[in-house]
């Protein structure tokens, strides 16, 4: 079994991971409703550990790209919770000095390269990315993390057919969370098939569980090693499901009912949710017991209230400096 | 100077460049259609496969969108990648990697990252080409903040300014027009550059200032020649740079000729011209005037094909001159 090769640490890490990001994303809802947040906040609640479980299996010489619901890719790949709320807030002290905002967040210090709204336009950046790897024979992988919907766009399909012709050590991380914006992804498809894109590329694509993270886990490293010994890109399809709306706090219980989603599809949703999943995974196997939960949480909830402290007490960007950065001088 | 200076063919400057920058700096590399080909690209390749290798010379299948992407994605994780568009009117599907990534890419991410590439377009107007193989896209990108607009009309510039293009930490869109590149000038062997944002006087007068850039500051500088024969002592200034312009350059000059004609490659409506135009309007130099400023630009129609078509669309010698006479009536 894959699982158990995994240590204790490591799980420990990986539940903290999903954990960071779950309370992170919902600390900021209040704030959304209230207005006190004005950036468009797209929240990855439920999609933890497709986050988690890729991250986990790369290091910060990897890089990744994301996309418009990046936050859970920045905390996975180890960026501070502080940097991201108060980018969310605007503030100067932000990951993007409060020039981008929840859609653009980076970290490059720890291997998060930057995150684009324009849907599937960092998927050709991450091709890039490896390619750059490939000539400085660094041996490093790229992550393009991007959703169902941006399999609508062209520039995948080219990006796959050049990363397969020069054996580009990038993987494909699709979360297919079943909606592209608010269309079902049934509607956007002729087939329900996105596992199998590449393969006419000749690249590899596989179906996953999204909300189980050590499946997700064990398909990363199984992808990382393919791309390490060059034998080029690797698809990913992560079937998950986002507990929010598509963008805001919207999850047809607060705030204006923008979700058009099923009730009982996210209903049924909930009971997959990845965290407790993986919590009764951890308790099943006597890996571990409440009390660590119960410490890991407190951990996260001490970092999340140290973040907002951070934020408030950080300044806004200076009107003055509304053009600083535009060139790189 | 101590360096050797010879007559050296436009393309074959920039083909310089590229060896001597190639083979100081290996983040350099150059990506893009026909770079393999002895025709496809002109001169501007040659002898570069040889020397660098299929690593570092590579050439593309037709994916605009997704090249240019990994270019700019290279450059953002450090490379100095040049992605050619042998004809810039392909440039249209890489867009989005332009002008969504690339450009914003410094401010966005609040400067903790950028993206040094150059993207270099190809003019080929003219040949009966018509509509799709003729345009000159400059002030479009021009436009668009975070993006430099360097425009050559000689093989010294041609050289110089594609060394600053590569070693500037901004994405930087060289463009040049393949009437240029058989046309010899005097270049250097050395490595030198010309710098972003500073133009040229190339010839001094009093009379009126005539401004222009790339392949019509060679049909300008024509007819200032023959319009000096005439009394008309024109002053010619190569812009070098549509992006940024230089300033002082244009005002120094109008405040000692009090007139100016713009001469531009481009279509009129919101172009390169109307920028100028307006710049000096909007200045202090608006009083010293003595006539209205004029432009000679692109009419708004698409390229045409057929050749008696074609002479009544470009702008040539004599259309420089009937206009300045016109001027002067």
């Amino acid at each position: 079994m894959m699982e158990k090769k995994i240590s204790k640490i490591e799980l420990k890490k990986i539940y903290k991971t999903m954990l960071r990001i779950r309370i992170c994303e919902e600390s900021l809802v209040p704030y959304i409703l209230n207005s006190e947040i004005k950036c468009p906040v797209h929240l990855c609640s439920g999609q933890e550990a497709v986050a988690a479980g890729v991250c986990a299996a790369i290091t910060s010489k990897d890089n990744i790209f994301g996309n418009h619901r990046s936050h859970g890719h920045f905390l996975a790949q180890g960026g501070k919770i502080k940097d991201l709320i108060a980018e969310i807030f605007g503030k100067e002290s932000g990951c993007s000095r409060g020039r981008g905002g929840s859609m653009h967040i980076c970290d490059p210090s720890v291997g998060m390269l930057g995150s684009a709204p324009i849907v599937a336009g960092t998927i050709s950046l991450a091709v890039g990315c490896a390619l750059a790897s490939k000539i400085r024979k660094t041996n490093n992988v790229t992550i393009s993390f991007f959703g169902d919907g941006a399999t609508g766009e062209g520039v995948l399909y080219e990006s796959l057919n050049f990363a397969s012709l020069k054996k580009l050590p990038v993987i494909f991380a699709c979360e297919n969370n079943l909606y592209s914006t608010h269309l079902s992804i049934k509607e956007c498809r002729a087939r329900n098939n996105i596992f199998e894109i590449g393969k006419h590329f000749g690249i590899p694509g596989f179906r996953i569980d999204g909300n189980d993270v050590l499946k997700v886990y064990a398909a990363a490293k199984k992808a990382v090693n393919f791309c390490k010994n060059g034998q080029g890109p690797v698809f990913l399809e992560f079937m998950t499901y986002r507990l929010r709306g598509h963008v805001g706090a919207d999850d047809n219980v607060q705030g204006v009912h923008t979700d058009i989603r099923p009730l009982n599809e996210i209903k049924k949703w909930k009971k997959k949710d990845p965290i407790k999943k993986f919590e009764r995974y951890l308790l099943e196997n006597n890996i571990f017991k409440k009390i660590d939960f119960e410490m890991i949480e407190n951990e996260v909830i001490t970092e999340v209230n140290d973040a907002y402290i951070f934020t408030r007490e950080s300044s806004f960007p200076k009107a003055s400096e509304l053009n600083k950065y535009v060139f790189k001088s | 100077m101590s360096s050797k200076v010879r007559k050296l063919q436009y393309s074959l400057a920039i083909n310089e460049a590229f060896h001597q920058m190639m083979a100081c700096d290996k983040s350099v590399f150059l990506i893009g259609q026909g770079v393999k080909s002895p025709w496809y690209v002109g001169k501007t390749a040659l002898g570069l496969l040889k020397k660098f290798g299929p690593e570092r010379i590579i050439d593309t299948p037709v994916s605009e969108n997704a090249i240019t992407g990994a270019a700019v994605g290279a450059a953002i994780a450090g490379m100095r990648p040049i992605v050619v568009h042998p004809r810039m009117d392909f440039m249209m599907y890489a867009m989005d990697p332009i002008i969504n990534e690339a450009a914003n890419w410094h401010y966005m991410n609040g400067g903790r990252g950028t993206a040094p590439v150059v993207i270099w377009g190809v003019i080929n107007r003219g040949g009966e080409q018509g509509a799709q193989h003729s345009q000159s896209m400059h002030a479009l990108f021009a436009h668009i903040p975070g993006l430099k607009v360097v425009m050559p009309s000689n093989s010294y510039d041609a050289k110089g300014l594609m060394v600053s293009a590569i070693k500037d930490d901004n994405p930087v869109v060289y463009i040049d027009d393949r009437w240029l590149y058989n046309i010899e000038g005097e270049v250097p062997e050395e490595l030198y550059s010309v710098p972003i944002g500073k133009g040229i006087i190339r010839k001094s007068g009093k009379d009126i200032t005539l401004v222009s850039v790339s392949y019509l500051v060679l049909e300008t500088l024509k007819a200032a020649e023959i319009l000096e024969k005439e009394g008309i002592k024109a002053e010619v200034i190569d812009l070098r740079s549509v992006k940024p312009i230089d300033k002082d350059m244009l005002e120094k000059s109008v405040k000692k000729t009090g007139r100016l004609l713009i001469i531009d490659g481009g279509w009129k409506t919101c172009g390169l011209a109307a920028e100028i135009s307006a710049t000096i309007a909007e200045s202090a130099l608006f009083k010293d005037l003595k006539s209205p400023i004029y432009r000679l630009a692109l009419p708004d129609i698409p390229a045409p094909s057929s050749c008696t078509l074609e002479k009544e669309y470009y702008i040539d010698c004599n259309k420089i001159i009937n206009k300045v006479k016109k001027i002067f009536e």
